[in-house]
Protein backbone atom coordinates (compact mmCIF):
# COMPACT_ATOMS: atom_id res chain seq x y z
CA UNK A 1 0.00 0.00 0.00
CA UNK A 2 2.77 2.43 0.90
CA UNK A 3 4.95 2.03 -2.38
CA UNK A 4 1.65 2.21 -4.37
CA UNK A 5 0.87 5.85 -2.53
CA UNK A 6 4.23 7.15 -3.25
CA UNK A 7 3.73 5.96 -6.91
CA UNK A 8 0.51 8.63 -6.87
CA UNK A 9 2.20 11.16 -5.69
CA UNK A 10 5.01 10.71 -7.98
CA UNK A 11 2.95 10.29 -11.34
CA UNK A 12 -0.35 10.88 -10.14
CA UNK A 13 -1.39 12.20 -13.51
CA UNK A 14 -0.39 8.52 -15.45
CA UNK A 15 -1.06 5.93 -13.09
CA UNK A 16 -4.14 6.74 -11.41
CA UNK A 17 -6.09 7.44 -14.75
CA UNK A 18 -9.23 9.35 -14.39
CA UNK A 19 -11.70 9.74 -16.96
CA UNK A 20 -15.31 11.32 -15.97
CA UNK A 21 -16.31 8.29 -13.86
CA UNK A 22 -13.40 6.76 -12.28
CA UNK A 23 -9.75 6.36 -11.98
CA UNK A 24 -8.24 3.47 -13.93
CA UNK A 25 -5.62 0.97 -12.27
CA UNK A 26 -3.04 -0.81 -13.94
CA UNK A 27 -2.81 -4.68 -13.43
CA UNK A 28 0.32 -3.93 -11.28
CA UNK A 29 -1.31 -2.02 -8.74
CA UNK A 30 -3.89 -3.99 -8.21
CA UNK A 31 -1.86 -6.98 -7.72
CA UNK A 32 0.45 -5.15 -4.97
CA UNK A 33 -2.65 -4.42 -3.17
CA UNK A 34 -3.89 -7.74 -2.85
CA UNK A 35 -0.29 -9.39 -2.15
CA UNK A 36 0.06 -6.79 0.54
CA UNK A 37 -4.01 -7.61 1.88
CA UNK A 38 -2.62 -11.68 1.53
CA UNK A 39 0.37 -11.04 3.78
CA UNK A 40 -1.86 -8.68 6.72
CA UNK A 41 -4.53 -11.29 6.55
CA UNK A 42 -1.95 -13.82 7.34
CA UNK A 43 -0.54 -12.29 10.43
CA UNK A 44 -3.71 -11.33 11.86
CA UNK A 45 -5.70 -14.36 10.42
CA UNK A 46 -8.13 -16.20 13.03
CA UNK A 47 -11.23 -14.64 11.32
CA UNK A 48 -10.65 -15.26 7.79
CA UNK A 49 -12.18 -18.58 7.18
CA UNK A 50 -15.80 -17.21 8.58
CA UNK A 51 -18.42 -17.13 6.28
CA UNK A 52 -18.89 -14.00 5.84
CA UNK A 53 -14.81 -13.03 4.26
CA UNK A 54 -15.16 -16.66 2.06
CA UNK A 55 -16.05 -13.82 -0.27
CA UNK A 56 -13.10 -11.84 -0.13
CA UNK A 57 -11.41 -14.98 -0.35
CA UNK A 58 -12.02 -16.38 -3.69
CA UNK A 59 -11.83 -13.25 -5.09
CA UNK A 60 -8.29 -12.65 -3.95
CA UNK A 61 -7.19 -15.94 -4.95
CA UNK A 62 -8.72 -15.91 -8.60
CA UNK A 63 -7.54 -12.27 -9.19
CA UNK A 64 -3.79 -13.06 -7.80
CA UNK A 65 -3.73 -16.59 -9.68
CA UNK A 66 -5.04 -14.85 -13.28
CA UNK A 67 -2.60 -11.66 -12.41
CA UNK A 68 0.12 -13.61 -11.71
CA UNK A 69 0.55 -15.37 -14.93
CA UNK A 70 0.63 -11.71 -16.58
CA UNK A 71 3.53 -9.94 -17.20
CA UNK A 72 2.48 -7.07 -14.85
CA UNK A 73 3.22 -9.84 -12.00
CA UNK A 74 6.93 -8.63 -12.71
CA UNK A 75 6.26 -5.04 -13.05
CA UNK A 76 7.63 -2.53 -9.76
CA UNK A 77 6.78 0.96 -9.46
CA UNK A 78 10.28 2.00 -10.75
CA UNK A 79 9.70 -0.30 -14.30
CA UNK A 80 6.71 1.78 -14.15
CA UNK A 81 7.87 5.12 -13.86
CA UNK A 82 10.39 4.48 -16.34
CA UNK A 83 8.10 3.05 -18.74
CA UNK A 84 5.33 5.77 -18.70
CA UNK A 85 8.16 8.14 -18.75
CA UNK A 86 9.48 6.63 -21.97
CA UNK A 87 5.98 6.37 -23.26
CA UNK A 88 5.88 10.45 -23.26
CA UNK A 89 6.91 11.31 -26.57
CA UNK A 90 4.81 8.67 -28.61
CA UNK A 91 1.87 10.76 -27.69
CA UNK A 92 -0.33 7.29 -26.80
CA UNK A 93 -3.60 7.68 -24.53
CA UNK A 94 -4.00 6.52 -21.32
CA UNK A 95 -5.81 3.67 -22.46
CA UNK A 96 -3.14 2.53 -24.94
CA UNK A 97 -0.83 2.77 -22.43
CA UNK A 98 -2.70 0.78 -19.68
CA UNK A 99 -2.55 -1.83 -22.26
CA UNK A 100 0.63 -1.93 -23.09
CA UNK A 101 1.86 -2.45 -19.65
CA UNK A 102 -0.47 -4.87 -18.31
CA UNK A 103 -0.22 -6.91 -21.95
CA UNK A 104 3.57 -6.22 -22.71
CA UNK A 105 2.79 -6.88 -26.77
CA UNK A 106 6.06 -8.44 -28.68
CA UNK A 107 4.92 -8.29 -32.02
CA UNK A 108 3.21 -5.49 -34.39
CA UNK A 109 0.12 -6.94 -34.48
CA UNK A 110 -0.70 -6.83 -31.09
CA UNK A 111 0.36 -3.05 -31.00
CA UNK A 112 -1.89 -2.78 -33.80
CA UNK A 113 -4.93 -3.84 -32.47
CA UNK A 114 -3.90 -1.80 -29.17
CA UNK A 115 -3.21 1.25 -30.55
CA UNK A 116 -5.92 2.97 -32.23
CA UNK A 117 -5.42 3.89 -36.16
CA UNK A 118 -1.99 2.69 -35.89
CA UNK A 119 -1.17 2.79 -38.98
CA UNK A 120 -1.88 6.66 -39.41
CA UNK A 121 -0.20 7.13 -36.29
CA UNK A 122 3.21 4.91 -36.06
CA UNK A 123 5.08 4.36 -38.68
CA UNK A 124 6.56 0.55 -39.20
CA UNK A 125 10.02 1.99 -37.75
CA UNK A 126 8.15 3.53 -34.79
CA UNK A 127 6.54 0.44 -34.26
CA UNK A 128 9.17 -1.73 -33.91
CA UNK A 129 11.17 0.81 -31.70
CA UNK A 130 7.95 0.64 -29.36
CA UNK A 131 8.36 -3.09 -29.28
CA UNK A 132 12.18 -2.80 -28.62
CA UNK A 133 11.40 -0.63 -25.71
CA UNK A 134 8.90 -2.68 -24.41
CA UNK A 135 10.78 -5.26 -24.43
CA UNK A 136 13.91 -4.18 -22.55
CA UNK A 137 11.78 -1.94 -19.91
CA UNK A 138 8.97 -4.46 -18.51
CA UNK A 139 10.51 -7.43 -17.53
CA UNK A 140 9.37 -10.80 -19.50
CA UNK A 141 8.36 -14.31 -18.42
CA UNK A 142 11.92 -16.01 -17.56
CA UNK A 143 10.24 -19.63 -19.38
CA UNK A 144 10.04 -17.97 -22.19
CA UNK A 145 12.87 -16.34 -22.72
CA UNK A 146 14.71 -19.52 -22.09
CA UNK A 147 13.33 -21.58 -24.77
CA UNK A 148 14.29 -19.38 -27.55
CA UNK A 149 18.11 -19.68 -26.75
CA UNK A 150 17.85 -23.25 -26.29
CA UNK A 151 16.46 -23.68 -29.89
CA UNK A 152 19.49 -21.51 -31.21
CA UNK A 153 21.75 -23.53 -29.37
CA UNK A 154 20.22 -26.80 -31.57
CA UNK A 155 20.34 -25.17 -34.84
CA UNK A 156 23.64 -24.61 -34.23
CA UNK A 157 24.69 -27.79 -32.99
CA UNK A 158 22.69 -29.01 -36.17
CA UNK A 159 24.73 -26.62 -38.86
CA UNK A 160 28.36 -27.85 -37.57
CA UNK A 161 27.42 -31.32 -38.29
CA UNK B 1 -9.05 -3.71 -17.07
CA UNK B 2 -9.82 -2.78 -13.11
CA UNK B 3 -11.23 0.76 -11.81
CA UNK B 4 -11.47 3.33 -8.53
CA UNK B 5 -14.78 3.83 -7.97
CA UNK B 6 -15.74 6.35 -5.21
CA UNK B 7 -18.92 5.14 -3.00
CA UNK B 8 -20.31 6.40 0.30
CA UNK B 9 -22.05 3.68 2.52
CA UNK B 10 -23.46 3.39 5.80
CA UNK B 11 -21.43 0.88 7.83
CA UNK B 12 -22.98 -0.79 10.98
CA UNK B 13 -20.78 -2.02 13.88
CA UNK B 14 -21.93 -4.00 16.44
CA UNK B 15 -20.73 -4.22 20.07
CA UNK B 16 -18.84 -6.84 20.17
CA UNK B 17 -16.71 -5.59 17.51
CA UNK B 18 -15.52 -2.41 19.67
CA UNK B 19 -12.39 -3.55 21.15
CA UNK B 20 -11.10 -3.23 17.43
CA UNK B 21 -9.62 -0.41 15.61
CA UNK B 22 -12.58 1.52 13.82
CA UNK B 23 -11.13 1.55 10.68
CA UNK B 24 -9.94 -2.15 10.55
CA UNK B 25 -13.70 -3.05 11.72
CA UNK B 26 -15.15 -1.37 8.68
CA UNK B 27 -12.64 -2.54 6.09
CA UNK B 28 -14.00 -6.21 7.55
CA UNK B 29 -17.63 -5.12 6.95
CA UNK B 30 -17.20 -3.39 3.97
CA UNK B 31 -15.19 -6.75 1.95
CA UNK B 32 -17.70 -8.51 3.77
CA UNK B 33 -20.63 -6.50 2.40
CA UNK B 34 -19.45 -6.25 -1.22
CA UNK B 35 -16.26 -8.57 -2.69
CA UNK B 36 -16.84 -10.76 -4.94
CA UNK B 37 -20.03 -9.01 -5.40
CA UNK B 38 -21.29 -7.07 -8.70
CA UNK B 39 -22.79 -3.92 -8.18
CA UNK B 40 -25.35 -2.74 -10.92
CA UNK B 41 -24.19 -0.91 -13.95
CA UNK B 42 -20.64 -0.25 -11.97
CA UNK B 43 -19.03 -3.99 -11.81
CA UNK B 44 -17.28 -6.85 -10.46
CA UNK B 45 -15.81 -5.71 -6.91
CA UNK B 46 -12.38 -7.06 -5.30
CA UNK B 47 -11.76 -5.47 -2.49
CA UNK B 48 -11.71 -2.35 -1.00
CA UNK B 49 -8.77 0.12 -1.71
CA UNK B 50 -8.97 2.65 0.81
CA UNK B 51 -11.13 4.84 3.29
CA UNK B 52 -11.39 8.56 2.89
CA UNK B 53 -13.58 10.13 5.02
CA UNK B 54 -14.86 8.80 7.93
CA UNK B 55 -17.95 10.48 9.60
CA UNK B 56 -19.12 10.79 12.97
CA UNK B 57 -20.61 7.75 14.70
CA UNK B 58 -24.11 7.41 15.63
CA UNK B 59 -25.66 4.83 17.97
CA UNK B 60 -29.10 4.61 17.98
CA UNK B 61 -32.20 4.10 20.15
CA UNK B 62 -33.12 0.72 20.13
CA UNK B 63 -29.68 -1.00 19.07
CA UNK B 64 -26.27 -0.93 20.92
CA UNK B 65 -24.25 -0.86 17.78
CA UNK B 66 -22.51 2.17 15.64
CA UNK B 67 -23.59 3.62 12.84
CA UNK B 68 -20.74 5.46 10.54
CA UNK B 69 -20.89 7.07 7.36
CA UNK B 70 -18.09 5.87 5.50
CA UNK B 71 -16.44 7.31 2.12
CA UNK B 72 -14.46 4.93 0.50
CA UNK B 73 -12.77 4.23 -2.84
CA UNK B 74 -13.34 0.24 -3.82
CA UNK B 75 -11.28 -1.69 -7.04
CA UNK B 76 -13.82 -2.55 -9.24
CA UNK B 77 -13.54 -4.92 -12.25
CA UNK B 78 -15.17 -2.92 -14.72
CA UNK B 79 -13.36 -3.00 -18.74
CA UNK B 80 -13.56 -0.22 -20.68
CA UNK B 81 -15.33 -0.69 -24.25
CA UNK B 82 -12.42 -2.19 -26.73
CA UNK B 83 -10.45 -3.09 -24.18
CA UNK B 84 -7.94 -6.59 -25.12
CA UNK B 85 -8.49 -9.24 -22.24
CA UNK B 86 -6.76 -12.69 -22.15
CA UNK B 87 -9.28 -15.42 -20.62
CA UNK B 88 -9.43 -19.20 -21.00
CA UNK B 89 -12.14 -20.92 -23.23
CA UNK B 90 -14.65 -22.62 -20.78
CA UNK B 91 -17.20 -23.98 -23.10
CA UNK B 92 -18.78 -23.81 -26.55
CA UNK B 93 -22.57 -23.70 -27.05
CA UNK B 94 -25.08 -22.03 -29.82
CA UNK B 95 -25.09 -19.33 -27.88
CA UNK B 96 -21.30 -19.05 -29.35
CA UNK B 97 -17.64 -19.30 -27.14
CA UNK B 98 -17.91 -19.06 -23.26
CA UNK B 99 -14.38 -16.95 -21.75
CA UNK B 100 -13.65 -17.03 -18.30
CA UNK B 101 -10.54 -15.21 -16.87
CA UNK B 102 -10.74 -17.26 -13.36
CA UNK B 103 -12.68 -14.46 -11.24
CA UNK B 104 -14.82 -13.61 -13.88
CA UNK B 105 -16.94 -16.25 -16.14
CA UNK B 106 -19.96 -14.16 -17.85
CA UNK B 107 -17.96 -13.36 -20.87
CA UNK B 108 -19.33 -14.42 -24.13
CA UNK B 109 -18.37 -14.59 -28.06
CA UNK B 110 -21.65 -14.59 -30.24
CA UNK B 111 -21.39 -16.01 -33.32
CA UNK B 112 -21.64 -13.38 -35.61
CA UNK B 113 -18.59 -12.18 -33.46
CA UNK B 114 -16.27 -15.11 -34.31
CA UNK B 115 -13.96 -14.99 -37.10
CA UNK B 116 -15.86 -15.94 -40.31
CA UNK B 117 -16.62 -18.82 -41.70
CA UNK B 118 -17.41 -20.50 -38.41
CA UNK B 119 -19.01 -23.62 -37.57
CA UNK B 120 -20.37 -25.36 -35.12
CA UNK B 121 -19.16 -28.68 -34.94
CA UNK B 122 -22.44 -30.62 -32.96
CA UNK B 123 -20.68 -33.73 -32.30
CA UNK B 124 -17.99 -32.16 -30.30
CA UNK B 125 -19.71 -29.17 -29.04
CA UNK B 126 -16.89 -27.19 -30.23
CA UNK B 127 -16.64 -23.97 -32.61
CA UNK B 128 -14.22 -24.17 -35.10
CA UNK B 129 -12.98 -21.59 -37.43
CA UNK B 130 -12.86 -22.72 -41.75
CA UNK B 131 -9.53 -20.75 -42.27
CA UNK B 132 -9.19 -20.94 -46.14
CA UNK B 133 -5.13 -20.97 -47.66
CA UNK B 134 -4.24 -22.25 -51.21
CA UNK B 135 -3.22 -25.26 -49.98
CA UNK B 136 -6.82 -26.10 -48.56
CA UNK B 137 -9.09 -25.46 -45.48
CA UNK B 138 -7.46 -25.70 -42.29
CA UNK B 139 -10.28 -26.19 -39.61
CA UNK B 140 -9.19 -24.26 -36.57
CA UNK B 141 -10.59 -25.44 -33.49
CA UNK B 142 -11.53 -23.45 -30.37
CA UNK B 143 -10.30 -25.64 -27.42
CA UNK B 144 -11.90 -26.08 -24.05
CA UNK B 145 -9.08 -24.22 -21.36
CA UNK B 146 -7.15 -22.95 -24.86
CA UNK B 147 -5.77 -19.29 -24.41
CA UNK B 148 -7.86 -16.47 -26.07
CA UNK B 149 -7.64 -12.97 -26.73
CA UNK B 150 -10.92 -10.83 -27.04
CA UNK B 151 -11.49 -7.54 -27.32
CA UNK B 152 -14.80 -6.07 -25.22
CA UNK B 153 -17.58 -4.25 -27.61
CA UNK B 154 -20.69 -4.38 -25.11
CA UNK B 155 -21.49 -5.39 -21.29
CA UNK B 156 -24.93 -5.91 -20.06
CA UNK B 157 -25.93 -5.39 -16.32
CA UNK B 158 -29.14 -6.82 -15.10
CA UNK B 159 -31.01 -6.16 -11.94
CA UNK B 160 -30.76 -9.12 -10.39
CA UNK B 161 -32.15 -7.91 -6.82
CA UNK B 162 -35.47 -9.95 -5.16
CA UNK B 163 -38.74 -8.89 -6.21
CA UNK B 164 -42.31 -8.89 -4.32
CA UNK B 165 -44.24 -12.22 -4.96
CA UNK B 166 -46.33 -11.70 -8.22
CA UNK B 167 -50.13 -11.27 -7.91
CA UNK B 168 -50.77 -13.50 -11.14
CA UNK B 169 -50.57 -17.14 -9.70
CA UNK B 170 -47.98 -18.90 -11.37
CA UNK B 171 -48.11 -20.00 -15.36
CA UNK B 172 -46.43 -23.80 -14.31
CA UNK B 173 -43.45 -25.10 -12.53
CA UNK B 174 -40.92 -23.27 -14.55
CA UNK B 175 -37.27 -23.77 -13.81
CA UNK B 176 -35.57 -20.33 -12.67
CA UNK B 177 -33.31 -19.19 -15.42
CA UNK B 178 -30.20 -17.88 -13.27
CA UNK B 179 -29.37 -14.47 -14.32
CA UNK B 180 -25.60 -13.42 -14.11
CA UNK B 181 -26.05 -9.83 -13.19
CA UNK B 182 -22.81 -8.71 -15.11
CA UNK B 183 -22.02 -10.05 -18.90
CA UNK B 184 -19.31 -9.02 -21.29
CA UNK B 185 -19.69 -9.54 -25.05
CA UNK B 186 -16.96 -9.29 -26.59
CA UNK B 187 -15.12 -10.49 -29.91
CA UNK B 188 -12.12 -12.26 -31.27
CA UNK B 189 -9.71 -10.33 -34.09
CA UNK B 190 -8.19 -12.39 -37.53
CA UNK B 191 -4.68 -11.65 -36.56
CA UNK B 192 -4.72 -12.49 -32.89
CA UNK B 193 -6.51 -16.13 -33.62
CA UNK B 194 -3.94 -17.22 -36.01
CA UNK B 195 -1.81 -17.70 -32.56
CA UNK B 196 -4.40 -20.66 -31.22
CA UNK B 197 -2.85 -23.77 -32.50
CA UNK B 198 -4.52 -26.15 -34.98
Amino acid sequence: MEMTQILIENIRIYVIWKNANAAMLSNYEIFKLLTDLKEQRKDSGKNKHSAGQQNLNTIMYETLKYLSKTPCSRQSPEIVKEFLTTMIPHKLTKAEKLQLLNHRPQTAVEIQLMVEESEERLSEEQIEELIQTIAEILPGDPEQENTAPADAEMDESLTSW
Amino acid sequence: MFVLVEMVDTVRIPPWNFQRRLNEAIAEELNKKLANKVVYNVGLCICLYDITKLEDSYIFPGDGASHTKVHFRYVVFHPFLDEILVGKIKYCSQEGVHVTMGFFDDILIPPESLQQPAKFDEAEQVWLWEYETDEGAHDLYMDQGEEIRFRVTDEVFVDTSPTGPSTAPPAAASVEKKEAPYTLIVRTHFNVICQLKT
